[in-house]
């Protein structure tokens, strides 16, 4: 068995376009599933006991079913409930979306929940609403703390969106599968791939480092 | 005299526990009214219906005259919305402080002026800068509040509720979390505040404070004002036997001849 990488890297631009596809998904997932895993914390949160249940049923849910079954469900089962067409772009950044916004649901309450109560009664005593306490006092706290938990999760939906080569979505791993085809090279290709993984797992994981760091030095820690 | 705050029949329970059961207080304008009472008899209670920080079960609040809130078929109801406005108008100091320790010392102090009262960043500051001084602690502005010690971050929780121009001040035992060293400090600027006129609640278990700087003494036990008056007269010669008990729980502090 001897290494050839020459016949991978001619074309090497097809794992390229899988990258950018790759950073696509996970991109717009990020983009939606953060906001959308906020509002799921703070429903659940809510005093209000109907809404605090069925966030609670939803992050549950899209925490504990394998997400390759949700992303077909979305994929082939929901076009035949509703009528929509899926491209398996919209069916993947839709299940990643929601998904990972369970997680960061979670990661979320769990920081908010961190905060002492006090930090909400010293906001409302000078006449902050709660959307105010929330923004001003509570979440710059709170993401603080949460920056390695969200970073591991934004690490695991990287690797989770492998799976949208499933419904034959052009991301890394697809195009991987039709290289190592194409080449008869697989053990070059499947190489490659990890390698690249791995530089993005490793550079997201320094970004994660600097910004924890950026963010002790600007100030006090958070002891009270 | 006018009269700043006027509690009228409040009752106050959480699920079946009552907590308050029917108090009536007048405080009047540049009056400091001090709030005595064992632990667990509802003096914190009472403090954070007034500024709605609970929401009273029963009874009413009125603020410079005016009742708070809006009354259908004999209960009230209220808007978070006019709470929001109500508590912007009324100091409070806690016990465990409540700074934000992600913000430097002025900008806790120039947080509520911004965001709450709306008033431009060069005005919140200046402003802010007077309540420091006024705190004795304008040097510590840039600083974060870890950094500081217990009494000075009390004393900065004072210039911060101050800074909203409140029209009265809520302070529940202020000094308890405080090493001992540290209380004189801050009982120090409460009576400057007093001496200035502001008209200031305040549950504290300093007899020390009360007898020198109160206008008037209350005494709650089991949710109800048990007795109430002079300082000088309430705290040397208690009416009921269960005042007395609980000032002589408090010996280690002795009163002026
Ligand atoms: N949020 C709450 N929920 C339930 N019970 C409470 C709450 N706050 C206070 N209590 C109860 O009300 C009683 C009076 O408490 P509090 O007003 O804090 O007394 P004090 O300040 O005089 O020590 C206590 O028995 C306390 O356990
Ligand atoms: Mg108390």
């Amino acid at each position: 068995m001897e290494w050839n990488f020459l016949a991978v890297l001619n074309d090497i631009d097809l794992l390229f376009l899988g990258l950018v596809n790759t950073l696509k998904v996970t991109g717009l997932a990020l983009f939606f599933g953060v906001p959308l895993g906020l509002v799921l914390a703070l429903s659940r949160l809510s005093t209000f006991k109907p809404l605090s249940a069925v966030a609670g049923f939803i992050v549950e849910f899209f925490r504990t079913t394998p997400p390759l079954v949700q992303l077909f469900w979305f994929f082939f089962a929901l076009p035949i409930l509703i009528d929509v067409s899926m491209t398996p772009l919209i069916a993947a950044v839709v299940t990643f979306s929601i998904q990972s916004s369970a997680f960061f649901a979670e990661i979320f309450r769990s920081g908010i929940q961190s905060i002492d109560k006090g930090q909400w009664e010293g906001a409302k005593a000078i006449g902050m609403t709660y959307s105010q306490s929330l923004s001003r006092i509570i979440l710059p706290q709170a993401v603080k703390r949460m920056i390695p938990a969200f970073m591991e999760r934004s690490i695991e939906l990287l690797k989770t969106t492998t799976l949208v080569s499933t419904v034959a979505y052009a991301d890394l791993m697809f195009q991987a599968n039709e290289l190592a085809q194409k080449t008869f090279r697989p053990l070059e290709v499947y190489t490659i791939v990890a390698v690249i993984y791995l530089v993005l797992i490793f550079l997201c994981s320094q970004f994660s480092i600097w910004v924890e760091h950026r963010l002790a030095k600007s100030g006090e820690g958070t002891v009270r | 005299m006018t009269e700043i705050v006027r509690i009228e029949n409040l009752h106050k329970s959480f699920d079946n526990l009552e907590v308050l059961k029917g108090i009536d207080l007048t405080v009047n304008s540049g009056e400091t009214v001090v709030l005595l009472g064992s632990s667990g008899s509802g003096k914190s209670t009472m403090l954070r219906c007034v500024n709605f920080m609970e929401i009273p079960t029963s009874g009413k609040i009125y603020l410079n005259g005016d009742l708070v809130g809006n009354e259908r078929s004999g209960k009230m109801t209220y808007r978070e919305s006019e709470l929001c406005a109500l508590r912007s108008r009324i100091g409070m100091v806690f016990q465990h402080f409540n700074l934000f320790p992600h913000m430097t010392v002025i900008e806790n102090v120039m947080e509520g002026q911004v965001i709450v009262l709306g008033r431009s960043k060069s005005e919140a500051r200046e402003k802010a800068m007077a309540q420091l001084e006024r705190v004795g602690l304008a040097e510590k502005a840039e600083e974060y509040p870890a950094r500081l010690s217990g009494g000075q971050k009390q004393r900065v929780a004072i210039a911060r509720a101050l800074a909203m121009d409140p029209e009265v001040m809520l302070f529940d035992e202020v000094t308890s979390a405080l090493d001992p060293e540290l209380v004189g400090e801050v009982l120090k600027s409460m009576r400057q505040l007093a001496e200035e006129g502001m008209t200031m609640l305040c549950v504290t278990h300093e007899l020390g404070f009360a007898y020198h700087v109160a206008n008037r003494v209350l005494f709650l036990n089991d949710g109800a004002i048990l007795e109430e008056g002079e300082p000088q007269k309430i705290l040397k010669t208690p009416k009921t036997d269960r005042m007395r008990e609980f000032l002589e729980g408090h010996s280690l502090f002795k009163l002026p001849d």
